[in-house]
């Protein structure tokens, strides 16, 4: 069992709570794990990546290079977009529909790109695209957007229902347990 | 118990682990989490934000000669500002165990340059360890403690952005605690004068020929410092640190002789095992370090830095391509997506100042921090940036070259002025300077993730502590211009910067206002009325929670955090606080 999950979005994005649960869920199953993530200059509403591999083996390297990736999980679509070479041929990706301008754009530099619903959906064998950030303020807080995703991932990865339940009892904020599952039933509907 | 630890934290633990009591470090990604997670820790360990690295050495170093083992953490530039008592410590050696932690960026990621600390310590003459996961971190932590004491040498640990932040599963371990070592006066140990420097500069090479010729046998735990591990024997490869792990996915069948101690190079071990294989390669990130000493050795090596890059980070597919190994082609063009550079954030106090610097087209010699950021479109208000504390010495400079102060102004942060500007405003008072300096004091370390520093009022624990007036520094060292101003009130800040790059007088401008991160939000979000005649004057402040939809500037809601910048500059008073 190998998967390489890449997690992408904007600086601020709450981008490191969903490989935390992830890596959890790993090491609570005994596979290996390694995540690789941002911090610094890019946190300050850049584009922001980490990088989480399981293994039923060893993993070496932390990073998932192009072409290597099971998952992408996209919490903007520009960001969807750019990282999309790293998807691995029959891959899935999971997209929250939000698009935020970079200042480019806004300056009107450049254009946001029109045509990347048609490109995602010629490169991704799944491709569920839906918006995680209205389920998240349905769940009760718009910050709960990585548990949407994550919940929406959830269908193609191998952890039980119970195994993810346990993981946000362990790592979420006791007060924003019930939320956070609610979130995640949320995202796993969809 | 087994956890997933971030390098950093791995890093941590091991010093922890290891008995540490005394840690000095300032700042700097990727090194910071070492020092924050330290500073978690109870009584048993004092821990300290230092005004700069030389100062957080100074401590260590301090605190070795007093019996404890000592810790100081940087990033790769900060070992430059510690070089100096750095080189002269690695002469003496330590009483109790003292280890440097250095945290390169290959790539710059958050950083202004990609220096190679090898060669510090190579430099310096110290035992350089470089782990290759998070495991590792908390290993070789504790090894190098060991290391320190038996060899009597400072000992830096070498990390870099994929091992500082990447995170794996370590097995937790117990705190073994060391008494302190009773002091006891040894004058020709610590005193670096002339005489005894020359003794002490032959015990440093006795050492670390000493180390080499131990190295087959130094263990981190059960982890062999350097390994060799005989695969096929067509191809031998030399690597170290988070090479080594691109390797092992990209040639898994690779023989590989692993370093976990890069300086001094086990030459003689090298050459055993380039012996063994046909072909020997050296694959290392950054300069040709380990290339040259192994060539320089005698050791016929068939590829390195002719084979790869000098500048910026590898990978494994880098590796595949460079040994003719194929890769998938996704067979995808996204060469139109938008860049997305980072921004000052949406309410930042800095975006005040710099709206007023971009439209008076002052020249701005910049620093290092979050305000470097406002190079960037649509502010495009800062000149040069070079390091911590230099935008005072540039425009000193500057000043001297033109003979003109007007309209040029030096720019930098409260933590980077007590870090390294002070001294330079000592001299343009000294030297008699007509320019203008402007301390954007914000209350804390921005760029780092919010340490506190001097002039905040905490300590690294987050105890109330004494707050240096920055102020009353400035009047005390001879500047006869002080003023204290919020940088949102921009009309009064515009007249004042005019007044004072006229002034034919040295002057300090200090802009006043917290963080946006750390206060919390209590004003309304913005929108724009009807009133609007889409001038877009709004949109020259460059916030992240303006955009333009259907022609129009529009704020979003969310990301809004209503600070009321925008309104100010609007010439229309089209932009109004939402109702509660």
């Amino acid at each position: 069992m190998e998967k390489n999950i890449l997690i992408v979005g904007v600086g601020g994005q709450g981008t490191l709570l969903a490989s935390v649960l992830l890596g959890n869920l790993a090491l609570m199953k005994n596979y290996d794990v390694k995540l690789s993530e941002v911090h610094g200059m890019s946190q300050r509403g850049g584009d922001v990546v980490t990088h989480v591999k399981i293994s039923d083996t060893t993993v070496a390297s932390p990073l998932i290079e192009k072409g290597e990736a099971d998952i992408i999980i996209a919490f903007e679509k520009l960001e969807a977009y750019r990282w999309l070479p790293y998807l691995k041929k029959g891959g899935a990706m999971y997209v929250n529909e939000q698009q935020i301008m970079p200042m480019p754009v806004v300056l009107g530099q450049v254009d946001y790109p029109a045509d990347i619903d048609e490109t995602l959906a010629k490169a991704a064998q799944t491709l569920v695209k839906f918006d995680a950030l209205a389920l998240a303020e349905e769940a009760g807080s718009s910050k709960a957007v990585n548990v949407v995703l994550l919940g929406a991932a959830s269908n193609a990865l191998p952890f039980t229902e119970e195994e993810w339940m346990d993981v946000i009892e362990k790592y979420v904020k006791p007060k924003f347990i019930a939320l956070n599952k609610d979130a995640f039933a949320k995202g796993q509907a969809v | 118990m087994k956890r997933i630890m971030l390098g950093n934290e791995a890093f941590a633990r091991g010093a922890w682990e290891a008995g540490v009591r005394v840690v000095s470090s300032y700042p700097g990604t990727p090194s910071t989490e070492v020092t924050e997670t330290l500073a978690k820790c109870g009584d048993e360990v004092h821990v300290e934000w230092s005004p700069n690295e030389k100062v957080g050495v100074e401590v260590a170093v301090g605190a070795s000669i007093g019996g404890a083992r000592a810790l100081s953490c940087m990033k790769h530039v900060g070992l430059n500002v510690a070089a100096d008592p750095f080189f002269t410590a690695a002469y003496n050696g330590v009483t109790g165990g003292l280890v440097v932690l250095v945290a390169d960026d290959n790539g710059c990621h958050s950083s202004q340059n990609e220096q190679d600390s090898r060669y510090h310590g190579r430099g310096a003459g110290v035992p350089v360890l470089e782990p290759a996961d998070p495991t590792e971190c908390k290993e070789f932590m504790k090894l190098a403690f060991d290391m320190s004491e038996k060899y009597d040498t400072v000992v830096l640990v070498r990390s870099g952005t994929r091992i500082s932040h990447s995170r794996g599963i370590v097995e937790e371990g117990e705190r073994v605690e060391r008494e302190v070592i009773p002091y006891e006066k040894n004058f020709r140990k610590y005193v670096a004068m002339p005489a005894m420097a020359r003794v002490n500069h032959v015990k440093q090479e006795q050492r670390l020929a000493q180390i080499a010729a131990d190295a087959h046998e130094i263990m981190a735990g059960s982890i062999p410092l350097n390994k060799e591990e005989m695969n096929d024997p067509e191809i031998g490869i030399v690597t170290s640190g988070i090479c080594y792990q691109y390797v092992k996915e990209a040639l898994p069948d690779a023989s590989v002789f692993k370093l976990g101690l890069v300086n001094p190079l086990p030459l003689q071990d090298i050459a055993a095992f380039a012996s063994k294989v046909e072909k020997l390669y050296v694959i290392e990130e950054g300069n040709p370090f380990l290339e040259e000493q192994i060539r320089a050795a005698g050791i016929p090596v068939h590829g390195g830095k002719d084979m790869f890059t000098i500048q910026g980070e590898y990978s494994a597919n880098m590796l595949r391509k460079g040994f003719g190994v194929a890769l998938p082609d996704a067979g995808i063009d996204n060469t139109d997506a938008p860049g997305r550079p980072p921004l000052l954030c949406a309410g930042c106090p800095h975006r005040g100042l710099f709206h007023v610097l971009s439209k008076l087209k002052t020249t701005v010699m910049g620093d290092i921090g979050c305000y470097t950021l406002a190079a960037l479109a649509p502010t495009n208000a800062i000149d040069s940036c070079l390091c911590m504390g230099g935008s005072i010495g540039m425009e000193h400079g500057f000043e001297k070259a033109t003979g003109n102060s007007k309209n040029l102004v030096a720019v930098l942060g409260d933590s980077t002025f007590i870090h390294s500007g002070i001294t330079g405003l000592v001299n343009m008072v000294y030297n008699e300077a007509k320019g203008t300096v402007i301390i954007l004091d914000n209350r804390i370390t921005g760029m780092t993730g919010h340490q506190q520093n001097p002039a905040s009022g905490k300590n690294a624990k987050g105890e109330i502590a004494p707050a240096l007036d920055i102020a009353t520094l400035c009047r005390a060292i001879g500047v006869k211009n002080v003023f204290e101003i919020d940088p949102f009130e921009i009309k009064e800040l515009e007249e004042l910067i005019k007044a004072e790059t006229e002034r034919d007088e040295l002057s300090v401008i200090i802009t006043k206002r917290p963080c946006v991160m750390i206060v919390k939000q209590t004003e309304p979000p913005q929108m724009i009325t009807d009133a609007c005649k889409n001038c877009r004057q709004c949109m020259k402040i460059g916030c992240p929670a303006i955009e333009i939809k259907d022609g129009r500037p529009y704020i979003i809601k969310e990301s809004c955090i209503g600070c009321g910048l925008c309104a100010k500059v609007c010439p229309f008073d089209a932009i109004k606080k939402e109702d509660k």
